[in-house]
């Protein structure tokens, strides 16, 4: 990671000409955001959430902003085709020519941050500030807490670039048909950006987003992302996001996220790509009744690493969560499965339950994982289980013993494995990409297509 | 079509295989009987290829080709079947992408041309009808939530979709109650002919009563001790493996 001293040049010289530089708002977002950076720094191993994810070995990786190629003529992934609201960012930066909003409904708003500032910095500021932050201690451990889990630093990085990013509020009852698309295309040899992404769903409204983000031509490129999701009363959020950066990037982001009651977040996280990729979700149960689904599916090979730290907040009573996180990991590769569930005093008649599995390909993968239940409340259902193992060595005979070669055998069982992820998915657009997503990569990793075309039985 | 010649087989440096001389020609259903422990199920893990089997001396020809130089999926696309003693669960794999992708393997090896989804639908809902299952067995992950019974029969349609040119069941009989076994030797029936030789192990006559056999083979500690008509067969049944003796005679 580039030097401080640089970094305060960078401060510098850029702050003047970010998108509503001078409006109070934003110039005091900036500046806590800096100093907020300063005071935490870039997380350590000797911090307990980092303890696994080094990014000690990062020196070098630039925080200038991107230079983007010049050709835009690249696909664009996306769940339905022509069939939603899309907001695209190449290298980080809002291009208009390559989004898509079209028509939304009455209550619908779908920004991108520098739009919303340009057009009016005081709102912009009053919207990001509506947004809950990754908390820095969320445990309620009595005695010392080396203060687990919290990227601060990286928050505030982030809060010290702020210019791009998307903002989705979806009005009261509104459910919208066609689902939203935020993609990050990398293009850039390297370069760093740090995105913003709000949504705000009102009570009652429903929604279906899939953020994206995708190499083409992109290197050694540094994505620091912020989210922050609000889910109101009796709302539906599902939200997925496919991380599939060229593997030379690095990946790190948060997501903070609120559900009231009776609402339903749902957020599923592929990572497939990035040298280096992490996302830190936060979900907190504020209401009666609230519910979230967290579930994950990665792949590593190489020497790759891959992080997946989560936190699910039992505020309220009567609330269920359900977490599920299974990857694959091979070469020299390294992934990390940090979940927590909190069950607060009020919390009662909490059901939460989590599962990690890893399927450790090669005698060099790893995984460190770390389960973690703090429980205050006394009449709870809680339960977490968690497996690291290889290929069955009987399931393989099976299949070749039917004239399947060994490697399309593999990639057969790899790919039953993650497919159970996949079932986490509850809308049928999300869970076919994501199947889709997940087949891509396992032909990358093993060389072979796995050919599920077979039509569903039945008149 | 199949030629053992000296056999011999080690499993974690013990010898199971002590030079095994058996000769199957075209069409003919062979039965190999014996004790626990005799080896019945080392020869048929060595013959289809699985690791950890090793072959110490000897040689076994397949319809004139070098059967212990081929890879598993090999010999299975050459036309070798293994019937398992215990069909392995795979969860979240279907049977029917797991049915597809072998036939096309096996298909693609004998340069015939792949099927295509439909034709494959076609075919798997003719050959399962025969074997009385019905589609929510041939959606349903391998072997998954299957009974002892399907599980077998599951294994039979398998093999009568990639039709190999012989087959070895593996103590087909194996947790069967009289109806499933019952089912189970139709469908073997049904895929006998001239073309096809089959090696049934087994330790009870019970199986070769509905599938009956031209020769049998009884097989003690490692060695074809005794052969003979399917009357053999009937004989052990009332006399027993006794006088074949014990591991240290042989």
């Amino acid at each position: 990671m580039a030097a401080i001293a640089t970094l305060k040049d960078l401060y510098e010289t850029l702050s003047p000409g970010l998108p509503g530089a001078g409006a109070a708002g934003l110039d005091r977002l900036r500046a806590d955001g800096y100093a907020r950076f300063l005071a935490d720094g870039i997380p350590t191993t000797k911090v307990e959430g980092w303890k696994y994810t080094n990014l000690r070995d990062l020196a070098g990786v630039s925080l200038a902003p991107a230079q983007s190629a010049a050709n835009t003529d690249f696909d664009i992934p996306s769940v339905a085709p022509g069939k939603t609201h899309r907001l695209v960012f190449v290298d980080g930066v809002f291009n208009a020519a390559l989004s898509a909003v079209g028509t939304l409904p009455p209550g619908v708003t779908l920004d991108s941050l520098r739009g919303l500032i340009e057009s009016s910095p005081a709102t912009a500021a009053e919207v990001l500030e509506r947004f809950p932050a990754p908390k820095a201690d969320t445990g309620l451990r009595v005695g010392p807490n080396p203060g687990r889990g919290q990227s601060g630093g990286l928050v505030g990085l982030n809060g010290a670039f702020l210019a791009e990013g998307a903002v989705l509020t979806v009005g009261e009852g509104v459910t919208l048909a066609q689902p939203v698309e935020i993609v990050f295309v990398a293009t850039a040899a390297d370069g760093a950006w740090h995105p913003r992404l709000l949504i705000d769903v009102a009570a009652g409204a429903e929604v279906t987003v899939a953020e994206h983000h995708v190499a083409r031509g992109g290197g050694a490129t540094f994505a620091n992302i912020v989210g922050g999701v609000r889910v109101g009363e009796g709302a539906i959020l599902r939200h997925a996001k496919f991380q599939e950066e060229d593997d030379a990037a690095l990946h790190l982001a948060s997501v903070t996220a609120t559900v009231a009651a009776s609402a339903t977040y749902e957020t599923f996280v592929l990572t497939t790509g990035g040298r280096l990729a992490r996302t830190d979700v936060q979900v907190r149960l504020e209401g009666s009744g609230a519910s979230t689904r967290v579930s994950g599916a990665y792949g590593v090979d190489g020497s790759r690493h891959a992080d997946f730290t989560s936190l699910i907040d039992h505020v309220a009573a009567n609330c269920t969560s359900r977490e599920v996180v299974k990857g694959v990991i091979d070469g020299k590769g390294r992934a990390v499965f940090q979940g927590k569930i909190i069950v607060r005093p009020d919390a009662q008649k909490t059901d939460g339950h989590q599962l990690n599995r890893a399927l450790l390909l090669s005698d060099t993968a790893e995984i460190d994982a770390k389960p973690e239940l703090e429980i205050y409340a006394d009449d709870v259902k809680c339960s977490h289980g968690a497996t690291a193992g290889e290929l069955d060595e009987e399931a393989l005979f099976y299949l070749r013993a039917r004239g399947i070669p060994a490697d399309t055998a593999r990639a057969l069982l790899i790919a039953a494995f993650l497919d159970e992820v996949a079932e986490e998915i509850g809308d049928a657009h999300l869970r076919a990409y994501a199947t889709a997503r997940i087949q891509d990569r396992i032909g990358r990793l093993t060389g072979i297509t796995v050919d599920t075309d077979v039509p569903v039985l039945g008149e | 079509m199949l030629e053992i010649r000296n056999l011999h087989a080690t499993v974690d440096g013990k010898e199971i295989l002590k030079g095994i001389n058996l000769t199957i020609n075209p069409g003919e259903v062979h039965a190999i009987m014996g004790p626990n422990g005799s080896g019945k199920s080392t020869l048929s893990y060595v013959l289809s290829g699985r690791d950890g089997y090793e072959v110490t001396e000897g040689s076994v020809t397949f319809q004139g080709k070098d059967l212990l130089a081929m890879e598993t999926e090999e010999r299975a696309a050459e036309g070798v079947f293994l019937a398992f003693q215990y069909p392995v669960e795979i969860p979240g794999v279907s049977n029917t992408t797991f049915l597809k992708t072998a036939l096309n393997a096996v298909r693609k090896h004998k340069g015939l041309p792949e099927l295509d989804a439909m034709q494959f639908l076609k075919l798997i809902r003719a050959k399962a009808k025969a074997l009385n299952m019905n589609d929510d067995m041939i959606k349903r992950a391998v072997n998954v939530g299957f009974s002892g019974g399907e599980k077998k029969r599951n294994d039979i349609l398998q093999m009568a979709m990639l039709e190999p040119s012989f087959a070895i069941l593996d103590e087909t009989d194996s947790g069967l109650d009289i109806d499933a076994l019952k089912l189970v030797a139709d469908g073997v029936n049904s895929l006998r002919s001239p073309e096809r030789s089959m090696l049934v192990i087994t330790h009870y006559q019970r199986l070769l009563s509905y599938i009956v056999p031209d020769h049998v083979h009884v097989l003690a500690y490692g060695k074809i001790v005794r052969s003979g008509g399917k009357e053999l067969a009937l004989e052990l049944e009332a006399k027993g493996y006794a006088e074949f003796g014990s591991p240290e005679a042989a």
